[in-house]
């Protein structure tokens, strides 16, 4: 039963070890790979300040202010002004839209009593 | 193989001999417990040895280990997810709406170590065709007299550093640099002051503040704890931009030498714009005036909003009126005498121009008119003790509370005395100086109802928390004879259509350096909120010797000169901050009461 015992042992001692070499490597791996990625965080997070201070150079004020200017015929801009608000009321509503005549009709008659007719019906009312 | 304690044929023997035989088993016994005792003692002894072995084996582990510790560069965790976080040196500035204003920049140091160099004469000729603020013979002289180390530039730019690259000598060196960069230039300069490197080394230079928030909150924007959050003001980049651009254009047109304007919301206490022409760019910070003589006005560092401390005239008024409606001394229909000149011991108090607006006039046409006579009567209604306690609690006895470094030093200037004299002109703005950052705070407290809040520079999360300084009637009054000051007043041409503009003007003698006062050199300033009714904003405008020449006569006064400019920042800015305009429609429909 011993030496059973012995050699079991021996061979579990084998496993666990080479587990172990195994793990250690892989978590040399693993640290590699984070440091590689911690270099690309810091290399991206570089240059996307760099690109955030290139964004904010680009739309300084002035700069818009001028191109603007130069882009007058084209864009139209202007500095806003209190008189581009309106109230909504004043806002006009788009004119409805009139389905296209497909089947015209010939209407004859006088134009006196064609206009006299509807105020006549609206009187009704 | 055990032997007998009592061997028979020993016995026998003995026992001839007439010997006593216990003496032979004594014998044996003892032998026999000798070998037993060895054996013992060998197995402890094993024992002992084996137990300090395991004792020495853990002793030299945590001993190893120790000194391993003690000898090793200490490493992060590097597994830990915080190490991902690479914090900038120095955290970033942005605006109420996260717009970029100050922020880090990676970039090259040059140094040399001239006992490496090949060929230090060439060199110092080549560095010098790339920098031509350098000088060749100079650079030449350092790098030959024996040290060791030289520094070259601060910063370099990628191509120059591709051009120094190009040189090749191996005595110029590179190290790497975060500098302070400004993408908007000249933009809120006065606010954001500047920077340059503290302690400098090859691998890294500190970035400190030099002026404004950028020295005032230095330990926010350095402190590690804070992760690089940027430090939020409460600055609006487009609002600023656009106060900038109208005051420099209203600076040009009325002949100015300079001029500020500063834009204050009247809840939170935050300044939404703060412009001091003439100004400068940040990224290229102009050194101070040397000269000891020379105006400290005249540099374009001097932020005129804070540190310009000047008697600010008119402006004062509605204050002594405002204190004598709260005391209940006078309302706004009560009648005061106006008539000037008015002899007071030695001194005459005169209108502007020689006017008589009395005998007797309101107390709203008083601020209306712009009557010295008339408030300094009021004024002495209310007296000398209790005008310093309500000037006070306005704040004007203190430098104000801004995050800038400029603030705490521009105190205001105070008589030492306050004879009836003192109270007389200080209601009408003269014999005491304040900055136009001192008058925005007082303006606000009228605007929001009297309550004096402080200004500050960083973005508040609400309303501020402020101290009561007069009823919520006496400001509804005061506003209201302020914005008649507008409609019918010395401010027409402060009107701006849909913002009910109200305000004060003010204009002051400039004052000699060696005592009294220049005949025609004056300080013009505008003090307005808007709108009216219900006053969002406080926008304060100061020109410096403003004439306005559009017309048939120059003309000095502020109601010529500020409030024109005040006006067109008002049209431009209000928009911006997203206030509608009243428009009052011409023919409205009306509601008639109708019974069915």
């Amino acid at each position: 039963m011993r030496p059973v015992l012995y050699v079991l042992t021996f061979l579990a001692v084998i496993a666990l070890g080479f587990w172990a070499y195994r793990e250690n490597y892989a978590t040399q791996a693993s640290l590699r790979e984070v440091r590689g990625l911690q270099n690309e965080i810091a290399d991206l997070r570089e240059s996307l300040s760099v690109q955030r201070a290139e964004w904010a150079y680009l739309n300084r004020p002035d700069r818009l202010r001028e191109l603007a200017t130069l882009n007058f015929d084209t864009l139209g801009l202007l500095p806003m002004e209190p008189g581009q608000f309106v109230a909504a009321d004043q806002v006009a509503y788009p004119a409805p839209e009139i389905p296209a005549i497909t089947a015209p009709v010939d209407v004859q008659g006088e134009t006196s009593a064609a206009a006299a007719a509807p105020a006549a019906s609206e009187e009704g009312l | 193989m055990r032997t007998p304690l009592r061997p028979l044929t020993r016995i026998l023997l003995a026992r001839q001999r007439g010997e006593n035989p216990d003496l032979i088993e004594r014998e044996n016994l003892d032998r026999r417990h000798e070998v037993l005792r060895e054996k013992t003692q060998v197995r402890a002894s094993a024992r002992l040895g084996l137990l300090a072995l395991a004792f020495g084996c853990a002793y030299v582990t945590i001993g190893v280990r120790m000194g391993h510790l003690a000898a090793s560069v200490p490493v992060e965790p590097v597994a830990s997810a915080r190490g991902a976080e690479i914090v900038a040196q120095r955290a970033d500035i942005v605006d109420r709406e996260g717009r970029i204003l100050a922020t880090n920049m990676t970039t090259h140091a040059l140094y040399a170590h001239p006992k490496d160099m090949v060929d230090p004469k060439g060199t110092a000729k080549k560095l010098a065709e790339i920098f031509p603020d350098l000088d060749a013979a100079a650079l030449e002289r350092r790098f030959t007299d024996g040290r060791s180390f030289v520094w070259v530039r601060k910063v370099l730019s990628p191509e120059q550093m591709q051009l120094v690259h190009e040189i090749g000598d191996p005595g110029l060196l590179f190290g790497p640099r975060e500098m302070r960069l400004y993408p908007n230039g000249t933009l809120a300069a006065h606010v954001l002051g500047g920077y340059s490197f503290g302690a400098e080394g090859v691998h890294s230079a500190e970035v400190i503040g030099t002026a404004g928030v950028e020295k005032a909150m230095d330990a926010r924007l350095r402190d590690p704890a804070e992760g690089g959050e940027p430090l939020e003001l409460s600055l609006d980049l487009s609002v600023q931009a656009t106060v900038e651009e109208v005051l420099a254009g209203g600076i040009a047109m009325m002949n100015a030498k300079g001029g500020t304007a500063i834009l204050m919301d009247v809840h939170t206490g935050e300044v939404l714009a703060m412009a001091s022409a003439p100004t400068f760019d940040p990224n290229d910070r102009p050194t101070p005036l040397v000269d000891k003589n020379a105006e400290p006005a005249d540099s374009p560092l001097f932020n005129r909003g804070v540190q310009g401390v000047y008697e600010l005239g008119s402006t004062f008024k509605i204050f002594a009126v405002a204190q004598a409606m709260e005391l209940g001394l006078v309302n706004p229909n009560t009648m005061v005498d106006a008539n000037a000149p008015m002899t007071w011991g030695k001194h005459k108090i005169k209108e502007f121009e020689g006017h008589n607006y009395g005998p007797l006039l309101s107390v709203s046409d008083v601020i209306a008119k712009s009557s010295n006579v008339g408030t300094a009567h009021i004024a002495l209604m209310v007296g000398p003790l209790r005008q310093q306690a309500f000037l006070k609690s306005l704040g004007f006895f203190e430098p104000t509370p801004l995050e800038l470094i400029e603030a705490p030093g521009a105190k205001p200037l105070i008589p030492k005395r306050w004879p009836e004299i003192v109270t007389i002109t200080t209601s009408y703005g003269h014999g005491m100086s304040a900055s136009p950052m001192h008058l925005a705070a007082a303006y606000t407290a009228i605007a929001n109802g009297g309550i004096y809040i402080k200004p500050t520079l960083l973005k508040q999360t609400g309303p501020a928390k402020g101290v009561r300084v007069m009823s919520e009637k006496v400001a509804a009054e005061s506003r209201k004879m302020l914005r008649r000051v507008v409609t019918d007043g010395t401010a027409s041409y402060g009107e701006v259509e849909g913002y009910e503009v109200a305000g004060k003007t003010g204009t002051a003698d400039k004052p000699k350096k060696s005592g009294g006062y220049y005949k025609n050199k004056v300080i013009n300033t505008f003090a307005s909120m808007f709108p009216a009714s219900a006053p969002r904003y406080v926008l304060i405008v100061t020109l410096d010797e403003p004439i306005n020449t559009l017309g048939s006569i120059p003309r000095r006064t502020a109601g010529w000169t500020a409030v024109p400019v005040a006006a067109e920042m008002i049209r431009r800015v209000a928009p911006l901050l997203g206030l509608r305009p009243k428009v009052e429609l011409a023919n409205q429909p009306t509601l008639t009461a109708a019974k069915n």
